[in-house]
């Protein structure tokens, strides 16, 4: 058995800052385990550009903002195990993990953070029919196929979904000699962020479908041809309106989902919306002296908002080791009101707040003008204006300690109040 | 006189611009559909000038990947994309290589560099 003081499983974004921020709030003992070759995690194949606005001020590619992080962790000297899987977390913060150099680990932390990322959903997770040929993969497979192993995936593409994974490999495919002959989206608005609409598609005259799905996959060693189809406002497929696309590539960008297999077997709440743990303000999980950031606890748009999500995970983790933390107390709850689908964290011990609490959120639908309502049990604390909401971009409150502190309340609540477009 | 419609994307609100230009001796360009001045800032970037960042990878040996990510340090004109790729497909480069070396300088004469993205 070894012992640290924290152990951050995932050495990604998340991960990353987690540790670097956990050293820097004097805790020295840190170990980061991570099952890839490499640290930095998707980011070393996110090879375009748009990283790092609100972080650095600049605008940077993937590894490039993984970089930064990477090299600070190295000249802090914080420990790393790459090519080292976590097989499982115990509720008191043991670690099972094993590599082919040192075997099976055991290890006892004071605190973990979790920071295991996401994973894409496939084809099996929203049942395309058809026949099961090669050139079906996720859109992040084929990014890292093309981007750091050097395969070509296909010649004639069709992407199905439009979250930003899929509208980057579009154009990503497009510059690298395929024909992309469609983005197919089943909702009437994109999941992915406008800038990657208009960058990625409209730049390379790719047509986006909206409202659009696919009903069926031919082919028998390889893809041969969809039929995609236009859907009516409750999702289903509008019969006669059938196209098909000839193509030997289908690409899948239907969704993440945080990976949590670990924290389930440890026994952490999850959260039934966002797919991760339920977290209270120091991003603590319902274990004590567990924590979790990035998209293993709810999927981000921006690697901006993990890194400070993921600096207060490491920084409370922090605390917690150094016995800081109020462990219980009086636990208020968040509820995610009219028009929006959920709020992280979902609970908030006034007493650990710094400075100010961070509320992040996103939307059920696309709304132009509306306000974001904060209100503390019936009592409205304030009115946010917002000319454009969408589910693709995620939103965040910061709510001053000081305003909190001694008021009582039982629950802050955000919900949406709609002006008529 | 020629009409575009673009999509703004100086911030998350996506404004739908149609961007128009008049030749009356002078170019005189009119922006509708902007909610801000940068809307009509962007319109008329994208009308007469348009540039891009392009991000790419090239082919390298000695190193744990076969392939580096790079980019253009600086924007290029949007047409230049698809020559700009051709140069980048020609080059095969050797490791170890630093994040912010040169691969290719001034590229097709734009005086913007390509610059590899990571280490390796």
């Amino acid at each position: 058995m070894v012992n640290y003081d924290v152990v951050v499983i995932g050495g990604g974004p998340a991960g990353l800052a987690a540790a670097i921020e956990a050293k820097n709030n004097g805790v020295n003992n840190i170990l980061v385990i991570e099952r890839d070759r490499e640290l930095g995690g998707i980011l070393q194949q996110c090879i375009h550009n748009g990283f790092g606005l609100h972080i650095f001020n600049e605008e940077l590619t993937g590894p490039e903002y993984a970089e930064r992080f990477i090299e600070e962790l190295y000249e802090m000297g914080i420990e790393y195990k790459l090519d080292t899987m976590v097989l499982e977390v115990s509720p008191n913060k043991t670690i099972y993990a094993m590599n082919t150099t040192e075997g099976i680990l055991n290890i006892q932390a004071k605190a973990v953070i979790l920071a295991m990322g996401c994973r894409e959903r496939t084809r099996g997770a929203i049942n395309i029919p058809g026949t099961r040929p090669a050139g079906i993969f996720t859109a992040g497979t084929a990014q890292r196929f093309v981007n750091m192993e050097g395969y070509m995936v296909g010649k004639k593409v069709v992407i199905l979904g439009s979250g930003d994974i899929g509208l980057i490999m579009a154009r990503r495919m497009t510059l690298e000699g395929a024909e992309v002959k469609a983005v197919v989206e089943l909702m009437p608005y994109s999941g992915g962020l406008t800038r990657n609409i208009v960058q990625c598609l409209d730049d390379y005259n790719i047509p986006l479908l909206l409202s659009h799905t696919i009903i069926d996959i031919k082919g028998k060693s390889r893809v041969e041809e969809v039929t995609v189809v236009k859907v009516d406002e409750n999702r289903n497929p509008i019969e006669g309106t059938e196209k098909i696309f000839d193509c030997d590539t289908l690409l899948l960008s239907v969704g993440l989902i945080p990976e949590n297999e670990l924290s389930e077997n440890a026994g952490v709440e999850i959260h039934p919306l966002t797919g991760g743990p339920v977290v209270n303000e120091s991003m603590e999980t319902s274990i004590e002296g567990i924590f979790a950031c990035g998209n293993v606890l709810h999927v981000h748009d921006l690697v901006d908002w993990v890194t400070e999500e993921s600096r207060r995970a490491g920084k409370n983790a922090a605390r917690y080791v150094k016995n800081q933390l109020a462990s219980n107390g009086n636990i208020k709850k968040t509820y995610a009101g009219y028009g929006v689908r959920y709020i992280v964290p979902q609970q908030v011990r006034v007493a650990n707040i710094e400075e100010k609490l961070h509320l992040m959120m996103r939307v059920n639908d696309v709304y132009n003008s509306a306000k974001m309502v904060i209100k503390l049990d019936d009592e409205v604390y304030k009115r946010i204006k917002k000319n454009h909401l969408a589910p693709a971009e995620m939103e965040s409150i910061s709510i001053p300690a000081k305003d909190l502190i001694n008021r009582s309340f039982t629950t802050i609540s955000v919900e949406l109040e709609v002006e008529e477009a | 006189m020629e009409k575009q419609n673009i999509i703004c994307i100086a911030c998350p609100l996506g404004c739908k611009l149609e961007v128009e230009h008049k030749k009356n001796g002078i170019d005189d360009y009119i922006v509708t559909g902007n909610k801000c001045p940068r809307g009509k800032d962007y319109g008329i970037k994208e009308m007469t000038n348009p540039t891009r960042v392009l991000t790419s990878t090239v082919k390298i040996k000695n190193a744990h990947l076969c392939r580096i990510p790079v980019r253009t340090k600086g924007e290029i004109p949007k047409g230049l994309i698809f020559k700009c790729m051709k140069e980048i497909n020609k080059v095969e480069i050797s490791g170890p290589i630093k994040v912010g070396d040169i691969i290719i300088k001034n590229v097709l004469g734009t005086g913007i560099d390509i610059i590899a993205t990571r280490s390796m």
